[in-house]
């Protein structure tokens, strides 16, 4: 098991956004988490990845417990993640955004002589090369368009070489050709580089199309977690929607 | 491809510009009567000062509020390794910046956990703190009266002397703090100040960062102040007041925050107000006052900032003319 998370939870003044929620994540699965807004999807990434600390339960990594660690240091244990609201260095280049990610990586953060402009060239470049945004390396990165400042997010996260990316809305705001490239670049995230997917995200056709497994949140805890069939067919999660399964699935 | 060409030619001129400035900076003790060589020397120091701040100010978005105690703790420990000590006097100048780099660890140590106006506050209240002591330790610093007739070594006593200390120790510093602003430590520092939350998620430790940036700022405002004993010949507690603090941000945002040499065109701007304005009216801070009016409404980015947009809007343009 790479990622064991269980009866986590996390209240704000009062209200309970995340009361039990259980994730188990296999290596190289691409699992989606789904759930009504104010389910506590965002809410359990940004436990995952140290964004905000449990109150209560426990989030186990390649056996450690990443409950009580700094964003940095969970980061470091190869866990990279996007943001839902695009969260990049808005006056820096999309190069440099990557850079930053990559130079981290290496470990070159405290470098204080060499020149920045000489180092992590190519590996900065072959990751925009593989999101599409090679093109736009020397644009500063807040007059992206929002479609390119979403996939920029991936790349940001792809710098620091994960083994476990975690992706929050990484559609969301995207038109319906830049969501068909979202979904190709999450393919093949998964199928060439063998990276571990967890992501949450409102279309379910995306959804369906690409998750090996879905975990369904409501009310911040767990209702069920399983192969895309067993999830479609589940009572309970028909429930949640009040749409019905029709309309949503 | 035009932009990498125009950014390299454009590169080589501001080296070239660069070499030809300092080549006359150095004849300009020949020609210039002592008072302006003085003041030259005044301008460096305090140039120096206002770019050492800008280093976590511009480049690291951090509010560092009380920077003017870091150069103060340069300036004593030159002083008082030349008064109080029978070690050479060079000892001092080398000293100066560990001492400071020392403090700023202190200090930042405790406000480096707060973010933003409260890492600010706090910074005030500590740096007061040591103004107090050097304010009433009489026997030790010379309290409110200072340290006077300091006499550092011949070579750089007389205002000539001082001056090329000033002028060498400016130029090398301003290399080497351009050099860690283009560094892999500037640009992570850079992407700190965007947006702190998304440097801790690519794996930045943040606080850490951030306290290296106030250990090397530190330093090159002791150095700083270690070059105002050679100009002046004296320390008075005032050099770590919080108002020659503000007065150093203000020198920062007039020159412009976001360039590197703007903190450096502001402190001469500033200077040069005070010393030729001062000398018809002691309320010059009134002009200054209008002038930084007339800043924040026409020139938000500075007058170095204004002026580096200006001629970057006109490269550009020639640029797509030729294409």
């Amino acid at each position: 098991m790479m990622l064991h998370v269980e009866n986590l939870q996390k209240t704000f003044d009062g209200f309970a956004a995340v009361s039990d929620a259980q994730l188990e994540v296999e290596k190289g699965e691409v699992v989606a988490v789904i759930g009504p807004n104010g389910a506590g999807k965002t809410t359990l990434f940004n436990l995952i990845t140290g964004q905000l600390k449990a109150d209560g339960g426990s989030i186990i990594f390649k056996d450690e417990n990443l409950a009580c660690m700094t964003p940095y240091e969970i980061c470091r244990r190869g866990i990279s993640r996007s943001f839902q609201i695009v969260n990049i260095f808005s006056r820096l280049t999309v190069f440099e955004n990557v850079r930053v990610a990559v130079m981290s990586y290496n470990k070159r953060t405290f470098n204080l002589f060499s020149r920045a402009k000489d180092i992590d060239v190519s590996e900065t470049g072959d990751i925009l090369k593989s999101v599409g945004l090679f093109e736009k390396a020397g644009r500063i990165s807040g007059s992206l368009s929002h479609g390119d400042q979403k996939v920029l997010e991936m790349a940001v996260a792809l710098g620091n070489r994960p083994e476990f990316l975690i992706l929050d809305e990484p559609t969301a705001g995207m038109s319906p050709e830049e969501t068909r490239n979202a979904l190709e670049l999450m393919k093949l995230l998964s199928r060439d580089r063998g990276i571990t997917i967890l992501f949450c995200e409102h279309d379910m056709e995306l959804v369906f199309s690409v998750a090996n497994r879905i975990m369904v949140m409501q009310h911040g805890r767990t209702i069920i977690q399983g192969e895309p069939e067993v999830v479609r067919k589940d009572r309970q999660v028909q429930e949640a929607y009040l749409g019905g399964p029709d309309e949503l699935f | 491809m035009v932009k990498a060409i125009l950014s390299d030619s454009r590169a080589l001129k501001a080296f070239g510009a660069g070499v030809a400035v300092f080549i006359l900076l150095l004849f300009v003790p020949c020609f210039l009567p002592r008072f302006h060589v003085y003041l030259l020397g005044l301008i460096f120091t305090t140039g120096l000062l206002a770019v050492s701040l800008n280093l976590v100010l511009g480049l690291g978005g951090m509010y560092q509020f009380h920077h003017a105690v870091f150069y103060g703790i340069g300036a004593y420990t030159v002083a008082l390794v030349i008064t109080k000590t029978t070690l050479s006097p060079w000892i001092g100048f080398l000293l100066a910046p560990f001492v400071s780099a020392l403090f700023s660890l202190f200090i930042g140590l405790i406000c480096v956990r707060l973010s933003k106006l409260y890492f600010g506050m706090l910074q005030i209240s500590l740096g007061s703190l040591v103004w107090a002591v050097v304010f009433r330790w009489y026997s030790f610093t010379g309290g409110d009266d200072g340290i006077h007739g300091i006499s550092v070594p011949g070579i750089i006593s007389s205002t000539s002397g001082a001056y090329y200390f000033s002028l060498i120790l400016t130029v090398i510093c301003l290399l080497a703090m351009q050099r860690i602003v283009n560094s892999p430590f500037g640009r992570s520092f850079q992407a700190v100040r965007d947006n702190p939350v998304r440097s801790e998620a690519v794996g930045i430790n943040v606080k850490r960062l951030q306290l290296t940036g106030m250990v090397i700022s530190g330093a090159f405002a002791g150095i700083a102040g270690s070059m105002f004993v050679v100009i002046e010949g004296s320390v008075f507690p005032e050099l770590m007041f919080w108002t020659l603090s503000l007065e150093i941000i203000i020198m920062c945002l007039l020159g412009g925050w976001f360039t590197f040499l703007g903190p450096m065109l502001g402190a001469a701007i500033i200077v040069l107000l005070r010393t030729f304005v001062g000398i018809y009216t002691e309320y010059w801070t009134i002009i200054l006052g209008f002038v930084l009016m007339l800043l924040i409404l026409f020139l938000p980015q500075g007058v170095l900032g204004y002026f580096l947009e200006k001629f970057e809007r006109s490269g550009m343009k020639q640029a797509q003319e030729e294409k």
